[in-house]
């Protein structure tokens, strides 16, 4: 139960974690388009090649990228087979009668997929070089200009680092309450779906009543601190746009910009 | 018939990685009828160990023989945990039920007993704990008081009848009079029912108290295993493992020093009370 690792942060010291979680955020948004801009498949080496150097400057090591794509594994392989399947094509590879294998479907089918691992593996960048603190501070202040629109970034980034910092204390404590109930003879590995859904409820019950007075508690504790929203909040860590942020960006955006001529070159 | 912990050596692990070991070549046997009571400072694996009594964390084999069964084997841990009773620390957070009689029914109904059978241990773990059938059967435990909580939660672990009660700082967080309570019962199902009872405590006083033998626990290793008399009286031993002694025993040490000549094994009130009306007699 401890090895689920949730924003999975690595503390490190390289320029990709002391950038400004702004920058970062904005430059996975970048990103993302990129990975999405691209439509043939030899255009990904783009956006690979970002994230390998990405992957090179924060000096986080491949393994944990790895790790992130672990969960997904099923996901991708049906994926793949589902493309490999259902897309047609003209270059027929292999005739069964029922159905063909083309060149088009091999590629479709490789194309999404690496998509998706790129994808993934930009995001888990992300988490691995920032704590889920200055995460959460990099989208309010993102957020902020919102507020506009009575937006409640504030309350939404708060919320963010609330339940981020619980999980592993509803982690230790659903697994508390598992063994509790095992001792009293509970089963929860036998039987079919429904005999297991239901045997889940011994555990979720006392679960929920704890979250609720967890919050109930950490809502007293933080207005007897004279908490009172974000109005006039001061902050300990000062989020700071340096030039190594500008450089980033601007690097970001070159890749964009070369992926379009790109494009634009080999429509 | 006993439990017999043998060569027993424990490490978590965290992210696929064994941690350093936890419990480390435990070797002892808990006889029936005992009153065991385990100290140790704190991360010194007590709440660990007593897991390992109902097969909670994973054992290798015939190192936990609960009654001759093996814990490491699936169908005997199963057959354990109906013979060893398992009050975890604040066991009143895994309260579920609707009502506090079907709380107390969860694991006599998780043993296949029949329907009377089940009423009848409902009723009678009621009774012990000094819950009153009308009163409280019918009523949500989320409405009850801290301490009528933690005496259900009791009752749900003593309703399947254990011939082992394993009890994880079953005091924590009450008032002195919840405390004593909870100990009068400890005593009141030892009388009755012949029950073997394991308690983690921070209390030495109550320890001294109600304990037959004391188990020391120091980074996972056996640091004494004894008589309340015998470990309280080393009281410099314990200090040294940040442990301190029942305040009879300090008193005694004090009265030592001050040229009273007094055993240092003396540890309850009761067994000082009785030295005294020993010595008017010679007197
Ligand atoms: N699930 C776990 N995963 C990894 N390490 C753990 C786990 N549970 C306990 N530990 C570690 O094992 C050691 C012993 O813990 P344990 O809970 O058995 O101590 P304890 O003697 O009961 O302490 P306390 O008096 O504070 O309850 C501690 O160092 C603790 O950090
Ligand atoms: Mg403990």
């Amino acid at each position: 139960m401890r090895d689920i690792t949730l924003g999975q942060f690595v503390a490190g010291n390289s320029i990709v974690h002391k950038l400004d979680p702004r920058t970062k955020i904005t430059i996975m948004l970048l990103y993302i388009v990129m990975t999405f801009l691209v439509k043939r498949i030899y255009f990904f080496a783009i956006p690979l090649a970002f994230l390998i150097m990405g992957l090179l400057l924060s000096r986080i090591s491949l393994k944990y990228i790895g790790r992130s794509l672990k969960p997904i594994r099923f996901l991708l392989v049906f994926m793949f087979l589902l493309n490999l399947i259902f897309t047609g094509g003209e270059t027929v590879l292999l005739d069964l009668g029922f159905w063909k294998l083309t060149l088009e479907a091999i590629l479709q089918s490789f194309f999404m997929t690496i998509r998706i691992v790129l994808l993934v593996a930009g995001a888990s960048m992300l988490t691995l070089t920032t704590s889920p603190i200055a995460l959460t501070d990099g989208i309010e202040k993102l957020l902020t200009p919102l507020k506009v629109f009575h937006f409640p970034a504030h309350e939404l980034a708060m919320m963010m680092t609330i339940a981020l910092r619980f999980i592993p204390t509803l982690m230790d404590e659903s697994e508390k309450i598992r063994n509790a109930q095992m001792a009293r003879g509970a089963d929860f590995e036998s039987g079919n779906i429904f005999r297991r859904v239901k045997s889940m409820i011994p555990i979720l019950i006392p679960l929920f009543v704890s979250s609720f007075r967890k919050a109930d508690e950490l809502a007293t504790a933080m207005e007897s601190r004279c908490y009172h929203g974000g109005e006039g909040r001061t902050r300990m860590h000062q989020l700071r746009f340096t030039k190594a942020d500008l450089f980033a960006l601007l690097i970001s955006l070159a890749f964009i910009a070369v992926l379009i001529v790109l494009l634009v070159l080999f429509k | 018939m006993s439990i017999v912990i043998n060569h027993l050596t424990f490490a978590y692990t965290e992210g696929g990685k064994r941690l350093a070991p936890t419990l480390k070549d435990l070797t002892f046997t808990i006889e029936e009828g005992e009153f065991l009571g385990i100290i140790g400072h704190t991360g010194s694996g007590k709440s660990t160990f007593v897991q390992h009594l109902n097969g909670l964390l994973p054992s290798e084999k015939d190192t936990v023989l609960v009654d001759g069964h093996d814990l490491s084997e699936k169908a005997e841990r199963r057959r354990a945990r109906e013979l060893v009773g398992m009050v975890f620390q604040y066991p009143e957070y895994q309260l579920f039920a609707e009502s506090v009689a079907e709380d107390i029914a969860f694991g006599p109904k998780n043993m296949k007993l029949e329907e009377p059978e089940i009423d009848r241990r409902v009723r009678h773990a009621m009774e012990l704990v000094g819950l009153d059938y009308e009163r409280f059967s019918k009523r949500s435990p989320f409405e009850l008081s801290g301490g009528e909580r933690r005496r259900t939660a009791i009752a749900g672990v003593l309703s399947m009848e254990p011939k082992y009660l394993v009890l994880d700082e079953p005091m924590a967080g009450l008032d002195p009079k919840g405390r004593g309570n909870i100990l009068a019962l400890l005593e009141q199902i030892r009388r009755e029912s012949g029950c073997t009872v394991i308690m983690i405590s921070h209390s030495m006083d109550d320890i001294a108290r109600h304990a037959t033998k004391v188990l020391v626990l120091e980074k996972g290793e056996i640091a004494m295993l004894d008589t309340p008399q015998n470990v309280f009286s080393h009281a410099d031993k314990l200090e040294s493992l940040g442990l301190s002694v029942p305040n009879v025993t300090k008193i005694c040490t004090e009265m030592n020093k001050r040229g009273i000549s007094i055993p240092t094994t003396i540890c309850t009130e009761a067994a000082l009370l009785d030295w005294f009306k020993g010595v008017k007699h010679h007197a």
